[in-house]
């Protein structure tokens, strides 16, 4: 056996909520993020990312307050991103049981604090985000949830991540966020073929087949999808069986953990 | 009591979290005077060798658990706490672990991805009173690794060849992997070493 690819469900959070509805209707608190993220765990996830997209100024506390219910509860590895700017308020996130931080934004501004996240915490803990839009000559880097273009390319920003100390990439292609056409293959391939750290491909998952084709056809160490796994169009169980199928290594189900 | 090692690593509260979700209630200790007073001892440990080694010696956490070490006291080492078993690692040249193992740790070559991340199968070679479960899926941080031939090697791991996944022998266990974050598979773990030495 080797080391298998991973599924991750994502779950954009606000104010300590899950932001969009759902439609998993036997949940007790739909909004309630740790109940949500108890489910993906039940269904294999292999780890889970939680976005924070709160705006307002308790942001850093209730951010903190998240990473830490979610240790208390769930047993395997969680990222933690969103707005995060420095290594004092990643430390707070890691210290209570989150197991990386995803920069994207600030590292972007001030790429040095890469190597400050990395330097404290190890690499395996600093994640680098990076959202990509097509351009004519290669992907461009988009900040600011994609209003803000960089002028940066891609694939070189994630090398240059890669050597002040980000130890993963998580890619998300805006030409296919939201459009359930499928991840970006090329985009996907070229980044993890350029760097020696496991990527995590992001945007346009729709079903099964999309992380088949994912692992297929780019060198992606896993697959983050949001909105197929939360309003339970697949479950992480479908994926993993239709890896399994293709014969791509999988972690197998296993009883959940209930005490 | 059990007593968590608390040498400013990373994975302390999940650590101590995964203890209590498994009913027992594990303590962080940084005194070296209060690790005297141990049951067990768990040294945990993520990130770099080198700051992890240099942290340990800081706090003076060196002498007091090779002492519990040498009185039989029961110690589990998780993924750089493990490898602070040995002597050394080629991360830190300078940096010196506790030597309770022969050999050093070195970079993983020749393999897919630095870092591995992610979930792989551990094989099993030999029994250990603290290992209930034969084979299975845990999760795995790490760009450093023992050799699979190394002395007390009892369960390896395939990334780009074999490599130690976990090691032990009277009194001790060593995981590479994170038994904390290991979903069901590594709360058995905890529970099994939990049971035995409580």
């Amino acid at each position: 056996m080797t080391l298998a690819k991973r599924i991750v469900p994502c779950l954009d959070v606000k104010d300590g909520r899950v932001v969009k509805g759902t439609r998993f209707v036997d949940l007790r608190d739909a909004g309630d993020p740790v109940e949500l993220a108890r489910r993906y765990d039940d269904q294999g996830a292999d780890e889970l990312c939680f976005l924070d997209i709160t705006a307002s100024a308790e942001r850093r506390r209730t951010v903190v307050d998240l990473a830490s219910r979610v240790a208390d509860e769930l047993f395997i590895p969680f990222t933690v991103g969103g707005g995060i700017r420095d290594a004092d308020e990643a430390g707070e996130i890691l210290r209570v049981g989150a197991d990386k931080v995803a920069l994207n934004s600030a590292a972007v501004r001030d790429p040095s604090v890469i190597s400050a996240v990395a330097g404290r915490f190890g690499s395996q803990a600093m994640v680098l985000a990076i959202d990509a839009r097509k351009v004519a000559d290669g992907w461009e880097v988009v900040i600011d949830g994609g209003r803000t273009p960089t002028g940066r390319d891609a694939v070189r920003w994630a090398k240059e991540g890669c050597e002040r100390g980000a130890g993963e990439i998580l890619l998300t292609s805006m030409e296919t966020d939201g459009t359930k056409l499928g991840f970006d293959l090329p985009l996907t391939a070229a980044v993890a073929s350029a760097v020696d750290v496991p990527v995590i491909a992001s945007g346009g998952a729709s079903g099964p087949a999309d992380f088949v084709a994912l692992f297929e056809r780019t060198p992606a160490d896993a697959g983050l999808a949001a909105s197929i796994f939360h309003f339970a169009e697949t479950t992480v169980g479908d994926v993993k069986g239709a890896l399994a199928a293709a014969r791509i290594a999988v972690r197998p189900a296993e009883a959940p953990v209930r005490r | 009591m059990i007593a968590i090692c608390d040498y400013g690593v990373g994975n302390l509260a999940s650590v101590r979290k995964a203890f209590h979700a498994v009913g027992y209630e594990a303590e962080l200790v940084r005194d070296p005077e209060l690790l005297r007073g141990a049951r067990a001892i768990v040294l945990p440990g993520v990130g770099h060798f080198g700051h992890c080694s240099r942290e340990f010696q800081r706090y003076h956490l060196g002498p007091a658990v090779t002492e519990a070490r040498e009185r039989g006291v029961p110690i589990l080492g998780i993924c750089v706490g493990m490898q602070l078993f040995f002597e050394g690692s080629e991360e830190a040249e300078d940096a010196p672990g506790l030597g309770f193992i022969a050999g050093r740790v070195r970079r993983m070559r020749d393999v897919p991805r630095l870092p591995q991340i992610g979930w792989n199968e551990v094989r099993v070679r030999a029994a250990h009173p603290w290992l209930a479960a034969a084979d299975g899926w845990y999760y795995f941080v790490h760009s450093y690794a023992a050799d699979a031939k190394a002395d007390l090697v009892i369960g390896t791991v395939d990334y780009g060849g074999e490599r130690a996944a976990i090691v032990g022998g009277a009194g001790l266990l060593g995981v590479q992997f994170h038994p904390e974050k290991s979903g069901a598979a590594g709360l058995r773990l905890l529970e099994t070493f939990a049971e035995a030495v409580a």
